[in-house]
């Protein structure tokens, strides 16, 4: 069997996105109705949400503060002065008719956030056209029911800010998106500013997509671009974006269509099937007959609000990766670990490599031990049976040649799985130091006993001696393998 | 002592001494609703137990030592355009038909803790949409001077109401002119107050950067006493100013010597009737004689007022009358039964319950895109009126993609330039007078076929509105046949106590406003 070189494609698929992220604020974004997730329906709304006659909205500062946050996080520019605008358009889960958007005048603009090539070469800037604030609307329920097609709305969402975040069409391939799409999450998550759970619907993402075909005259043909909808996990996104990128070619390929020459064109994506479906042509032409609110006072910014938004931010997962490598001498790698982890696992390394005082074997614990676990069983670092001290008590007697690193890893598991402390299960296992005459003795009895291997190991094979230690383990489970090996070694040649 | 003959000052002076109980004074003015307002139609909603419980409240307060508000006992109709929890609030219009707010509008939550007793939501134009009144779903009102012509809108009920004693005051609200045009043509006092001075928090929307509450009285003293208690910053409207409250009722007395008022000669234009030139032009002598001088003024962009109002207005009201799409209240429609209402309902959408279209009614079923699409076009096809539908489909276009420039964001330039005439102007004169309508009150019916005739009726008032800032219009005579004329005066931003004092000068020097139509004894 002859293994296939790998071919690059014969395009570049070129990728934009249009993420919509919900603000972690208290109340909604025009009204004060609270914007918890999961309330009985229409249980969080009033006249203004409702949009019932008479009802005016008002501004939440905290919303606008967080969103601005989120903008600045982009490293985008903020307008001195935004307005809102009302997007108008008719849907039963969209009580006034209209959305209170942002036109024109967004809030922020021109930004960046960098995503790391997927194949770890390097840094990669995508640039970020806007973000600008809007209130979502409701959520339409159908009961698909045989013999009722009853649709309920629930109202609880509606009026919940929304940031949503613009990227340039700067992306080359349906993984990348996927690695840039995990960056922004976490940044937005360090920050506070979402939690991006896609599954209660804060974070949202379309995609629009083509592809830059080299044809054989030297010139670069453009696909038509397409719109991809209905993505519910940054998996969705990218194996959607892998079949779109092949369709295009295959379309391509068969009709020779280029951009500008039909229509821009929306698909949804059909997950269990594994495919896009053009969406109907009636719901992608809309006329939303932008004008500015007449019922909103437009929004200045200062320079002071903007540099007191950007004091309170906090280090940006980027920062602080680089923070962390050179704070703890880890590698970019291990950082970066970490630091995707999110900020609590970030706090509890950094809690415990100052106990112990070393970042790396700090690092290798969380990474080989606590994360595995994690992983494992499920569950959050900030609930997590062991705490800080606890593994810095045991990495320390480590340290300290108590015991070594795998008896420690024996350790650990017991004290998660007896929710001991340190102590106790080191003294219920009958752990306790071997003293140097008892180790002195103890090899001395091994090599007497094993005169073919002292034989090998005087002929210059050192490797022999590692036979000593699984014997030395039998005679006693506390022995240090490595102390035993150093101290057989020692004997033997001093002979 | 007739409450009837009272002054709304007058009524709350003798309340607080005890010379009438808030009840006696509720009643009056409910027997007079009870035996004039047939022929009138000044009211959609009157509940008399409720206002009478009220006064029957302030009453034992007043008995019992305890302290009552400036307004107590003081009956008060209001439009039907403002949010009363209590009481339907119907635009009238059958797209609101039942509907039963939760709350109070800002206005009407300050009459209530300044202890007022609505006694009633008064019709108008449906939605505020109209210059004669003659809009309402539930038919036109009368004016009390001439049952057989309109009294003007959109405030056309609060204005009649006022005119025929059935209320001492009422609320109005003005988007283009519809307190004072009606308060004109009923011969009453309107106050348009600067925008933003009135919160807007619980008015209908028609046109939100045009609408104004304000106060519709016998005189000008009494939308004074009226303004004091319903101006004020609102936190709840993004839109209202956070100026302080001046006492009105007690700037009235400063003399007008040394004020200024401008006179404007394009409004002296052709179509200005006879009778109406020499009632303003007796107006501007009356307020010389006061001591004030009268300065021509030039309002040069002021002849592209109407159209630009007609812009601007239909594009915001497309938008605000959006939410009316029978999916969560008011009326929807059913099929084979017209429109239902559903007041207070919840919120559902039954889209698959959709309607069938009858053969022979008009759209068929095949039409709609899906039965969602088929229950918002009847819902809003037979929920609105004519002239609704008109102007929102004026809206629509205009700020539809390939028009907006054209249409709405030329006529944003043209309300800049409107805006900076009367800055301008302002700097020359204190107040802008003149006439409030080119004609007294028409007749019924006479301009109903003609949508564009109806349009020129705010042909003096629209201006003041795009501008933001405050008029204030009063009667100045009478024609040969009985009819009131009514002056108005502008003033620049906040200037209400301007306005309110020159107005109750004029007051002092004439009786126009006493008057009463001889139906109504
Ligand atoms: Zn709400």
């Amino acid at each position: 069997m002859t293994t296939q070189p790998v071919m690059p494609e014969p395009y570049v698929t070129v990728i934009g996105l249009e993420v919509h992220v919900q603000l972690q604020t208290q109340t909604k974004l025009f009204c004060g109705c609270s914007t918890r997730f999961g309330a009985p329906p229409n249980t969080q709304v009033c006249p203004v949400c409702l949009g019932l006659p008479g009802s005016l909205p008002v501004m939440n500062r905290a919303a606008f503060g967080l969103a601005m946050k989120a903008a600045l996080a982009l490293n985008c520019r903020i307008a001195a002065f935004t307005k809102w605008d009302r997007k108008n358009y008719f849907y039963p889960d969209l009580p006034k008719g209209y959305q209170i958007s942002q036109y024109d005048l967004p809030f922020s603009a021109d930004g960046w956030l960098e995503v790391a090539d997927p194949k770890g070469a390097f840094a990669r800037k995508v640039g970020i056209v806007r973000v600008h604030l809007e209130e979502d609307a409701g959520k339409s329920m159908h009961d698909e029911a045989v013999g009722t097609a009853d649709s309920r709305i629930d109202l609880n969402r509606a009026g919940t800010p929304l940031c949503e975040i613009v990227t340039q069409p700067d992306l080359r391939s349906p993984q990348e998106a996927r690695a840039w799409l995990n960056e922004l999450k976490l940044l937005l998550v360090y920050l506070g500013v979402s939690d991006c759970n896609m599954q209660e619907g804060s974070l949202r993402v379309d995609a629009n997509v083509n592809l830059h075909v080299p044809c054989p005259d030297g010139r670069i043909a453009k696909t038509p671009i397409v719109e991809i909808k209905n993505m519910n996990s940054f998996r969705s996104v990218e194996r959607a974006l892998a079949y779109e990128a092949a369709r295009q070619y295959d379309e391509w390929q068969a009709t020779k269509a280029e951009l500008g020459k039909i229509p821009k064109q929306t698909r949804g994506w059909d997950d269990p099937a594994g495919v896009t479906r053009a969406q109907r042509h009636k719901e992608e032409s809309s006329d939303y007959r932008y004008f500015p609110d007449p019922d909103l006072v437009p929004v200045t910014v200062s320079d002071a609000q903007v540099a007191d938004v950007r004091a309170a931010m906090g280090e940006p997962p980027a920062v602080l990766r680089q923070a962390l490598a050179e704070r703890w001498r880890i590698t970019a790698y291990d950082a970066e670990v970490l630091v995707n982890q999110g900020r609590e696992l970030v706090a509890y390394y950094e809690d415990v490599a100052t106990r112990v005082a070393d970042g790396k074997v700090a690092s290798n614990w969380l990474q080989q031990d606590v994360l595995r676990t994690l992983n494992e069983r499920g569950g959050m670092i900030d609930t997590f049976a062991i705490r800080p001290e606890a593994l810095a008590d045991l990495i320390g007697r480590v340290q300290k040649g108590d015991f070594d690193t795998s008896r420690g890893r024996e350790i650990f598991a017991e004290v998660l799985a007896s929710g001991r402390s340190v102590a106790d299960v080191v003294a219920s296992l009958g752990i306790a130091a071997v003293g140097d005459d008892e180790l002195v003795a103890l090899c001395r009895e091994l090599i007497a006993e094993n005169p073919k291997i002292v034989a090998d190991v005087q002929g210059g094979k050192e490797q022999a001696a590692a036979g000593l230690i699984g014997q030395a383990k039998k005679k006693n489970p506390n022995v240090n393998p490595g102390k035993v090996r150093q101290m057989c070694l020692d004997l033997i040649r001093g002979r | 002592m007739q409450p009837a003959e009272l002054s709304a000052t007058e009524i709350v002076a003798a309340v607080r001494q005890g010379d009438l109980t808030a009840v006696r004074c509720t009643e009056a003015f409910l027997d007079r609703i009870a035996r004039l307002d047939g022929s009138i139609n000044a009211f959609l909603h009157v509940d008399r137990e409720a206002a009478l419980a009220t006064a029957a409240r302030i009453d034992e307060r007043r008995r019992a030592g305890k302290p009552i508000g400036p307004l107590a006992g003081l009956p008060v109709a209001v439009k039907d355009a403002l949010c009363t929890a209590d009481q339907p609030t119907t635009c009238a219009s059958k797209m609101l038909a039942g509907f039963r707010p939760p709350y109070d509008a800002d206005t009407v939550a300050r009459l209530r803790a300044a202890d007022a007793v609505i006694v009633g939501k008064t019709n108008m134009d449906e939605f505020a949409m109209g210059g004669s009144n003659e809009n309402s779903a539930f038919g036109p009102v009368h004016n009390p001077w001439d049952l057989a012509r309109a009294p003007g809108g959109s405030s056309g009920g609060s204005a009649a109401c006022v005119a025929a004693d059935m209320a001492p005051v009422a609320i109005g609200s003005d988007t283009g002119g519809s307190i004072r045009q009606p308060a004109g043509l009923c011969g009453i006092t309107g106050l348009k107050p600067t925008y933003g001075r009135v919160s807007r928090r619980g008015l209908v929307a028609f046109a939100s950067s045009l609408d104004q509450i304000g106060p519709m009285a016998r005189s000008a003293a009494d939308c004074a006493l009226v303004l004091e208690t319903i101006a004020g910053h609102d936190p709840g409207d993004s839109t209202s100013l956070a100026a302080d409250v001046p006492h009105y009722t007690e700037l009235l007395d400063q003399p007008l010597a040394g004020l200024r008022i401008g006179r404007v000669p394009e409004h002296y234009a052709a179509g200005l009737d006879p009778e109406v030139r020499a009632g303003v032009d007796e107006a501007f002598a009356v307020f010389r004689t006061a001591g004030a001088t009268i300065v021509d003024v030039e309002l040069p962009h002021a002849k592209y007022g109407v159209p630009t109002y007609y812009l601007v207005a239909p594009c915001e009201a497309s938008s605000n009358l959006a939410r009316y799409d029978g999916a969560h209240y008011g009326v929807r429609a059913e099929p084979g039964k017209g429109v239902r209402a559903e007041p207070g309902k919840g919120v559902r959408a039954e889209p698959g319950k959709g309607v069938r279209a009858e053969p022979g009614k008009g759209v068929r079923a095949d039409e709609f895109a899906s039965p969602l699409v088929e229950m918002y076009c009847r819902s809003r096809g037979e929920g609105f009126g004519p002239e609704v539908k008109r102007r929102i489909m004026l809206g629509t276009y205009a700020l539809s993609a390939g028009y907006y420039d054209a249409y709405y964001a030329k006529a944003l330039k043209v309300r800049r330039l409107i805006r900076q005439d009367y800055l301008e102007a302002f700097e020359r004169v204190d107040l802008i007078g003149g006439p409030v309508s080119a004609t007294p009150a028409f007749r019924l019916g006479e301009k109903t076929g003609d949508p564009l005739a109806m349009y020129l009726v705010d042909l003096y008032t629209v201006a003041t509105n795009l501008a933001g800032v405050g008029g204030i219009s009063f009667p100045c005579g009478f024609t040969k046949g009985g009819l009131p004329i009514g002056f108005q005066l502008q003033g620049p931003a906040l200037a209400e106590p301007t306005l309110l004092r020159a107005a109750d000068r004029f007051q002092r020097l004439t009786d126009w406003h006493t008057r009463r139509p001889k139906a109504c004894a």
